[in-house]
């Protein structure tokens, strides 16, 4: 079987996983709260969240391994909620590998073959095939402690394709590896998801993987889905400040709606599109540090309503391709705001520390957020 | 921007979702069950009978008999006699003597002071309630009508004692001192071993970890030896050197060698090992930055010692003193062969059961001997609990640094304990290659020719090697399915903590105990596995519980070791678990399961204690051999036996040794990079 690449950019409409109103009980803690969630057919979707989000524990449901306590779990069309790990359709890889040690490469991708009607000479053409597949086709004699941490986890990852199963779950499969490693291998991931079309659902903490990897991002705290869409989807229109503070950085800053829906911050007032806040709540106003625009000093006088501010720099750090800069205005109190400037915008304003300057927070990137409840 | 509204409240109510079982899930429980099931016929029920025993008295119960007299033609008058009354006009029959145990008889013309069988009187007897019983010849009578018999056939009439619950047993126990006063030897030799033991032991394992003395790999080979042997066997060889005509018995001063001081030579010998091993465990584990800021902080080394050392090794130092402690107390062989008049509690039970029949007694002194041996076990379980950790993966091992003069202290020392345990084996070996102690010194096979003793000859060592081999074979089996079901299975919370719960038990059961015990259950008629009470079988469940614990761990310990991902991605791949089980598990496990085979093997060669109630004719053991002989004078074939377990189990080891690197050769290649 040797079909060409087929590489599809959207997802498909077909509906494949279906979770309805799950819900996870460990004694009286509640790990997951009637969670409902749809995946498409050849979606790859990323439950991404803090250690202790219940996301390990969704996947787990899914997969049958760790039973809900409630609700249901639909996989193409067919009612799976009680059915177990044996029963159902999926190929799963976990962060240890779980490569059995004691047999070689081949041996392990074979494993699944076995007791599934495929003659010897089948199952060794299929395993040589997965060889290729992840980049490895020299390597079938060796035992897995003779591979490194990379080449074992594209041998779990062949192993559980190896199949083909209908569904492709991935928990923490890149967390043990270094970092480069890390980075290639999410995109050879992502492209072997691609060519094969399979479903898949990976388990992350790591929001750089997930808006790498996700045709769609599931972010969960404390149980709950805290937002579901598209990496820019995710990055640019966060629901709230749980996802807004997790994915990418974020100021804060204590604020006001005034009349007109504007933010008020001590004096000044801003504009601010999109948010549905009555007068007079309490809200959180939020920007990207990349989302600040800098302007040279004294460019506040020839705009008219724009959110400029004129401001201090007070710190700059060189991160490579761009600079973070700390800047402080009397009437953000004691916080400071943190915006990242281009070389190129740093060299034209001829930036430094200790300069005056002045910055715009463009109302279509300024947002605003309820309020959190301070946790207990 | 979509937004998901959630119920964050509180569990909605409905039933929860039950899982659907696999095939495979079906299958571990079953086994668990099985397994389970196995651990309660052959403990649990076995020391629930023990226990009830103790707790059951017999009582011949004179009021509950009537007779009745004719004259001298056969003519009745119609008086009738309870036998309360005949008994206090002759006061035949004492309150002890209605006292029996189960098989109890009283002879019923006792009570009749002018009875004679040729009279022409005739006699009536009947049972006065419906719990009487007595028999006539070897009929059982437990009607309630008079039955005429002449005298001749009277004087055959018995009665039958009435079983009642209650703690008369222990009563008796307590109130008889050449009972009761054992409990005190046990404890006192028990505690005195521990003491000498566990110093020795500690300053074997300090002088093997932590100096750069010679000869290290031979004296920790020396150390191990006992384990070997069983623990009647230094007894022997302590009588050839103190014994009444024993080589050396000028150096006991006029003291003799049987009683609590060869009981404590000897129960030095045996337990060494076991303490070492312990202590020599938490020597290894200390970390060396320790030592390095005790210098950097100028401590002398008393100071260091005491400060770093001793606390260091605590843990071990209190889990090797409740070993030994639980080892001399349980122990039964040793002060057996060299406790001479000086009794102690499982020797007691030995005596009232095999000496006096009287297993009620036998049941109470187990009982008596269970709890100070469950009272250690359970402390050192506790104490291990909270071993864990001690040593951060960031430790640096000690190395020692050389100081000829330490160095030469701790040679010097272990070569004296060295000595004494080579010492006492050679005394063996050496008594049995003469001919006749101490009159004919010339060397002779003639110990050798065991058919010619008492014991069962060359028939039980055989018998013995077959008990090795099927107890290795069998309880590895057991033992490492067991261990897998409780570690892998999924849920059935309930059904793994007892099974955990039953794994533990063995260890706090003396063999003594559980040798009693399956007496009771198992020789009892009613009990449909009553067949296997005399065969091989019963030795070979026996010896697999008895040594059931110690195997259970090490199969834990190995199984924990294992990714616990395997079972999830085994099921993903729709591959049965017994599949994962054979192809991978077992290999992986390989050197455990090589471990707890050569355990097992040992064990059941060296063991008496459990199955010295159980062996019949067919079935002798080498190991019961050695004690039957001694016990008959024949000492120097005796010690040859020994002798000969010994040099099996070194063989069983060294081919252990060989077989393992083969197998771990060809099966582990996986383990090299």
């Amino acid at each position: 079987m040797r079909t060409s690449p087929v590489l599809q950019k959207t997802p498909p409409g077909e509906l494949y996983l279906s979770i309805q109103n799950l819900w996870k009980a460990f004694g009286s803690f509640l790990a997951l709260k009637d969670i409902s969630l749809e995946i498409n057919e050849g979606e790859f979707v990323c439950f991404l969240g803090p250690s202790g989000c219940g996301k390990t524990t969704l996947l787990r449901a899914i997969a049958g391994l760790d039973l809900q306590t409630k609700g249901t779990v639909m996989q193409d069309g067919m009612d799976v909620s009680n059915l177990p790990p044996s029963e159902r359709d999926f190929g799963i890889v976990f962060q240890s590998y779980a490569l059995f040690p004691n047999l070689t490469i081949e041996k392990n991708i074979a494993f699944g073959l076995e007791n599934s009607g495929r003659t010897k000479s089948e199952i060794a053409v299929r395993v040589n095939e997965l060889l290729h597949l992840v980049g490895l086709p020299d390597q079938g004699k060796k035992y897995p402690a003779q591979l490194s941490g990379g080449q074992q986890q594209r041998i779990a990852l062949a192993r559980a394709i190896a199949s083909k199963p209908g569904l492709l779950l991935l928990d923490e499969p890149l967390s043990a590896l270094d970092a480069k490693v890390r980075v290639h291998l999410r995109h050879e991931i992502k492209e072997l998801q691609r060519k094969l079309g399979v479903t898949t659902v990976m388990v992350t903490h790591d929001q750089e993987e997930a808006l790498a990897m996700a045709d769609r991002i599931v972010v969960m705290n404390h149980g709950v889905i805290e937002q579901v869409g598209s990496p820019t989807e995710i990055y640019r229109e966060p629901a709230n400040l749980f996802v807004a503070d997790f994915i990418g950085e974020m100021n804060q800053i204590q604020s006001q709606v005034t009349k007109g829906g504007r933010l008020s911050v001590g004096e000044k007032t801003f504009a601010c599109l999109g948010h549905q806040f009555n007068d007079g709540t309490p809200v959180v106003a939020a920007i990207r540090p990349e989302d600040v625009i800098p302007h040279e000093a004294g460019y506040l006088d020839t705009g008219g309503n724009r959110n400029c501010i004129e401001v201090t720099l007070v710190e700059m750090e060189f991160l490579g391709s761009f600079w973070r800069c700390r800047l402080s205005n009397e009437r953000f109190g004691s916080s400071e705001l943190i915006a990242d400037f281009s070389i190129n915008a740093v060299r034209r304003l001829e930036l430094e520390e200790g300069r005056t300057m002045v910055i715009e927070l463009p109302e279509n990137r300024l947002m605003a957020f309820d309020v959190p409840e301070t946790e207990a | 921007m979509s937004t998901i509204s959630s119920n964050t409240g509180t569990l909605p109510p409905g039933p929860d979702i039950k899982p659907k079982l696999s095939r495979d899930d079906l299958l571990m429980r079953g086994s668990m069950m099985v397994i389970v099931l196995y651990l309660i016929v052959t403990l649990a029920l076995p020391l629930y009978t023990m226990l009830s025993k103790s707790f059951s008295t017999y009582r011949v119960e004179l009021s509950q008999y009537e007779f009745q007299v004719s004259d001298e033609v056969g003519n009745f008058d119609g008086t009738v006699l309870t036998g309360d009354a005949l008994n206090q006009q002759t006061e035949v029959f004492t309150d002890t003597d209605l006292v029996t145990g189960s098989d109890g008889r009283l002879p019923v013309t006792g009570l009749f002071p002018d009875f004679s069988f040729r009279s022409p009187v005739m006699y009536q007897i009947r049972n006065t309630s419906d719990t009487g019983r007595f028999l006539v010849g070897s009929t059982l009578q437990d009607g309630t009508d008079w039955i005429e018999l002449d005298s001749n056939t009277f004087r055959r009439v018995q009665l039958r004692p009435v079983q009642s619950r209650g703690l008369d047993n222990f009563v008796n126990y307590f109130s008889t001192p050449a009972l009761f006063n054992s409990i005190k030897n046990s404890l006192w030799i028990s505690v005195v071993s521990t003491i000498v033991t566990v110093t020795l032991a500690f300053w074997f394992a300090y002088a093997l970890n932590r100096s750069c003395m010679r000869f290290k790999g031979v004296f920790r080979l020396i150390a191990m030896a006992p384990i070997l042997v069983p623990s009647l066997l230094p007894g022997i060889a302590l009588v050839y050197l103190f014994g009444n005509q024993g080589m050396i018995k000028e150096l006991l001063f006029g003291a003799s060698i049987y009683g609590p001081i060869g009981i404590v030579i000897g129960s030095v010998f045996f337990t060494f090992p076991h303490a070492f091993l312990i202590i020599s465990t938490a020597l290894a584990i200390s970390d060396a930055r320790l030592y390095e800021a005790a210098a950097s902080l100028r401590s002398t080394p008393w100071r260091t010692f005491w400060t770093v050392t001793v606390p260091g090794a605590r843990y071990g130092l209190i889990s090797a003193a409740f070993v030994v402690f639980n080892l001399v107390i349980t122990d039964f062989g040793l002060p057996k062969v060299i406790g001479g008049q000086f009794n102690v509690l499982a020797v007691d039970i030995y005596k009232q059961v095999i000496g006096q029949q009287n297993f009620e007694m036998g049941a109470v002194v187990s009982v008596v001997l269970v709890i100070p041996a469950i009272l250690a076990f359970a402390i050192d379980r506790m104490v291990q609990s909270k071993q864990v950790a001690l040593l951060s993966a960031r430790s640096v091992p000690y190395q020692a640094a050389p100081n000829p003069k330490a160095d030469r202290l701790f040679l010097i020392y272990c070569s004296l304990i060295g000595l004494f345990i080579v010492g006492l084996l050679a005394v063996c070996q050496f008594a049995a290659l003469i001919k006749f102690w101490p009159y004919d010194l010339s060397l002779s096979l003639r110990n050798y020719q065991f058919d010619k003793m008492d014991g069962g000859g060359w028939g039980s060592y055989f018998n013995s090697i077959r008990l090795a081999l099927l107890t290795a074979v069998i309880g590895t089996t057991v033992v490492f399915f067991g261990a897998y079901l409780v570690e892998k299975s999924q849920g059935f919370r309930t059904g793994r903590s007892i099974f955990q719960m039953f794994a533990m038990l063995p260890m706090a059961i003396p063999g003594m105990v559980l040798g009693l015990s399956y007496i009771f259950f198992f020789n009892n008629p009613s009990n449909p596995l009553n067949g296997i009470y005399g065969t091989m079988a019963i030795l070979v469940i026996c010896t697999v519980t008895h040594f059931y614990t110690v195997s259970h761990l090490t199969a834990v310990t190995a199984l924990k070791q294992m990714d616990r991902e395997f079972e999830s991605v085994s099921a993903s791949l729709k591959q049965p678990t017994m599949k994962l089980f054979a192809r991978v598990t077992v290999p992986v496990c390989l050197p455990a399961v090589l471990d707890i085979s050569i355990y097992l093997f040992v064990n059941a060669m060296t063991t008496v204690s459990a199955v010295v109630f159980l062996y019949s004719p067919k079935t002798t053991l080498a190991s019961i051999a050695v004690l039957n002989m001694d016990d008959a004078g024949d000492i120097a074939p005796a010690a040859a036996m020994g002798m000969m377990i010994f040099y099996t189990n070194a063989a069983a080891r060294i081919i252990h040794l060989i077989a393992s690197k083969g197998i771990l050769k060809r099966t582990q290649a996986w383990r090299s990079r």
